[in-house]
């Protein structure tokens, strides 16, 4: 009955065990990536902890600040050395806002890591196509440091990245080191403003336009592509049907959903969608599973 | 929680040195055997709880004497409409279901889910939690028994458990009744959860003029019944005994099947559940979500009363250092707006998108959930809407016209 979700065989998951136990991190330093976006670099006090934790490409932590609240993290840091946690935070709301005013050296609680990854394990041989909205790349981060290790067991990875204004591209960066691993790194930024010239922002030479513009542009969609979204709906929603009409399976476009959560282990019911819970029957989705949930409003 | 379906001979449970009543066997409870049996489960360091009389209701509440327990009381439900009415020729247990359900002691309202202390700056979580005696319920109906396995594959069922809910869980003792009428929001027989008491419960009553006959479900509930039979001696039931103790659940389940619209009464409730998970969510656009909405308060009770409802949210306790902190879960409610709060605003905005959450999740999402609806027939939902809004004519009505599409505003 569950929606068949795309993952590898083996999944970190959270220690078995009471759920609601958390562990002790600390902040080893902390990134300004753009205005509002900071990521924390985060380790383990427990040492035993460190060495037994895991996780795969698209999971997710729950960062608690004791007294203040609990928020789902994606991971965005390289499932290489597990040890070493990033997680890209964008200050929005009570905990986020909390974890902006934290300081190098002071802790906080994470459980984790939870939820499916992105389906990078029985996908060799592929065109990898990650199409990230805004604060979406987060999500991808960990899966383009592994598809970058392994870049020649793919037929060719696309990092496709749109946000709003140039200011809101994330990992600029990093797009270097990404494509000297030989991945294909493309941005873009919504149209002008009303009112505006041509030029989305002052001192923007690069794309305007959506994040599926870049998408009709790329050759090499086509049966032989797997897409990884993540961003808004409605961005995912576009991104998955112009896909489509590119030759993509739907089975073969996957969608990182996100929605309100407290447990992060089916208990709490707040992420539902439809029949899922977006915890832990995702956060990733086959398009194909969900597709006729996201063509409904406020579901 | 075997059974098995040999009543023991006449006499076979007396205290002058037989056997002792054993999972399968039916015993006769007198009303003031009632009272041992509260003495035995207290004895045993349990936590009792029972259907008492308390704010123009019959409540789950701790129970001491059975004196307490609502003899002469019963229930009127309808759509917003629930009224006690003294009746001297009615048992002990012959209200049916009040608001309260098994989830108001398994699965609390608010509960502790973690402690939390700063030292040195320093965060860490610590271990202990305060320690609950074990609870043991009596009273517990067939649309109770069920409501508790659907919250069973909730908090136990998946690849996560819950450990406040396992723990209470594990040591729960429960008396079950067998329902003698049913109200007019009792629709079990159309849900296949009742009204008869079929399984999961340690020992269950059967009222028969006066008396029980009391059937051991479990071991736990042969050790109880032997402390009650220390105090006085139990008569075994006899085949034919059973046999009319047996009928009696089975024959009120018939009844609902026959019962019809009568004029000047409220109408007998049904759910038709074919094909229901696909009749919903092949309907998501219907309009009658915006007509209940019309209806809808958006109050929460139904979710309050609902005897499966599971959504909870967490919030922090801190104390005036901010160093200590306690994790409380408490229940929430689809209904809200929190709910599917995302970035400062809400999915579901509107009171036709949260109730459409509400139905579709209980009689659909449910089944690819947990392998079963979250529907137990049990009513609760109906009589407790403040303005009767029927789970029942919801589903018959979007029946009665799938395929018609207007989406939510």
């Amino acid at each position: 009955m569950m929606p068949a979700v795309g993952c590898p065989a083996v999944v970190p998951t959270a220690p078995a065990g009471d759920p609601w136990r958390s562990h002790t991190v600390r902040i080893e330093g902390i990134v300004e990536e753009i205005p509002g976006v900071r990521t924390y670099d985060l380790r383990f006090l427990d040492e035993a902890v460190a060495r037994g934790y895991r996780f795969a490409p698209g999971q997710f932590n729950m960062l608690h600040l004791p007294g203040i609240g609990e928020a789902a993290i994606s991971i965005s840091s390289d499932p290489a050395d597990p040890a070493r946690l990033a997680h890209t935070v964008r200050a929005v709301g009570n905990v986020t806002d909390a974890l902006a005013r934290l300081q190098p050296g002071e802790t906080l609680m994470l459980r984790g890591p939870f939820g499916g990854p992105w389906p990078l394990a029985d996908r060799t041989g592929r065109d990898i196509v990650l199409v990230a909205g805004g604060l979406g790349l987060a999500s991808q981060r960990a899966a383009i440091c592994e598809l970058a290790r392994q870049r020649s067991q793919y037929a060719s990875v696309t990092v496709l990245h749109g946000a709003k204004e140039p200011a809101g591209l994330l990992y600029t960066c990093e797009y270097r080191a990404w494509q000297e691993a030989g991945l294909e790194v493309r941005s873009i930024v919504d149209g002008p403003p009303a009112g505006g010239g041509a030029a989305a922002s002052p001192g923007w030479d690069g794309r305007v336009g959506l994040v599926t513009d870049l998408l009709e542009e790329l050759t090499i969609l086509s049966g032989q592509a797997t897409v990884l979204c993540c961003g808004p709906d409605p961005m995912m929603t576009a991104v998955a049907r112009t896909a489509i009409r590119r030759g993509v399976a739907a089975e073969e476009i996957f969608l990182s959903l996100e929605r309100n959560m407290a447990c992060a282990v089916r208990h709490c019911g707040l992420c539902q969608f439809g029949p899922v819970f977006v915890c832990q029957d995702g956060p990733v989705f086959p398009f194909a599973a969900i597709e006729r949930f996201l063509a409904v409003a406020h579901l | 929680m075997q059974r098995e379906n040999h009543p023991a001979g006449p006499g076979r449970c007396q205290v002058d040195g037989s056997p002792q009543a054993a999972v399968g066997d039916w015993v006769w409870l007198n009303v003031a055997d009632l009272q041992l049996l509260i003495d035995a489960l207290r004895h045993d360091g349990r936590r009792v709880v029972g259907p008492q009389v308390a704010d123009a209701a019959v409540v789950y509440r701790d129970l001491e004497r059975a004196a307490d327990l609502p003899r002469g009381w019963i229930d009127e439900q309808d759509g917003g409409h629930y009224r006690l009415r003294r009746d001297e020729a009615a048992g002990v247990f012959d209200h049916v279901v009040g608001p309260h359900s098994l989830k108001n002691f398994l699965f609390p309202a608010r509960e502790t889910i973690g402690r939390f202390l700063r030292e040195d700056g320093t965060w860490r979580q610590l271990d202990d939690l305060p320690p609950e005696p074990p609870l043991a319920v009596i009273g517990v109906r067939a649309c109770d028994l069920a409501g508790l396995a659907i919250q069973d594959r909730v908090f136990l069922g998946g690849e996560s458990v819950d450990p406040g809910y396992r723990r209470r869980r594990e040591s729960l003792f429960l008396v079950a009744v067998n329902c003698r009428r049913a109200a007019a929001t009792c629709f079990c027989h159309s849900t296949g959860c009742g009204p008869a008491v079929s399984a999961g419960f340690d020992l269950a009553l059967t009222e028969r003029d006066g008396r029980f006959a009391c059937e051991v479900g479990s071991e736990r509930g042969a050790a109880v019944l032997a402390t009650v039979s220390a105090a006085t001696s139990l008569l075994a039931c006899s085949h034919d005994e059973v046999s009319a103790a047996r009928g009696q659940p089975a024959a009120l389940e018939q009844a609902m099947h026959a019962r019809q619209e009568e004029a000047g009464q409220p109408k007998p409730r049904s759910l038709n559940t074919e094909g229901i998970r696909d009749l919903l969510f092949d309907n998501l656009e219907h309009p009658r979500w915006e007509e209940v909405a019309s209806r809808c308060l958006s109050c929460t009770n139904c979710t309050l009363v609902c005897p499966t409802c599971f959504c909870s949210s967490v919030g922090e306790v801190a104390d005036l250092s901010g160093d200590a902190v306690e994790r409380e879960r408490h229940w929430a409610s689809c209904f809200t707006l929190d709910h599917a709060r995302m970035h400062g605003t809400s999915v579901r905005s509107s009171t036709a998108s949260r109730y459409r959450q509400w139905l579709t999740h209980k009689l659909a999402g449910w089944i690819d959930q947990f392998g079963t609806s979250g529907c137990t027939g049990c009513g609760r939902c109906i009589t407790w809407c403040p303005v009767g809004i029927d789970i029942t004519e919801e589903v018959a009505a979007i029946r009665d016209t799938a395929g018609q599409k207007e989406s939510p505003a």
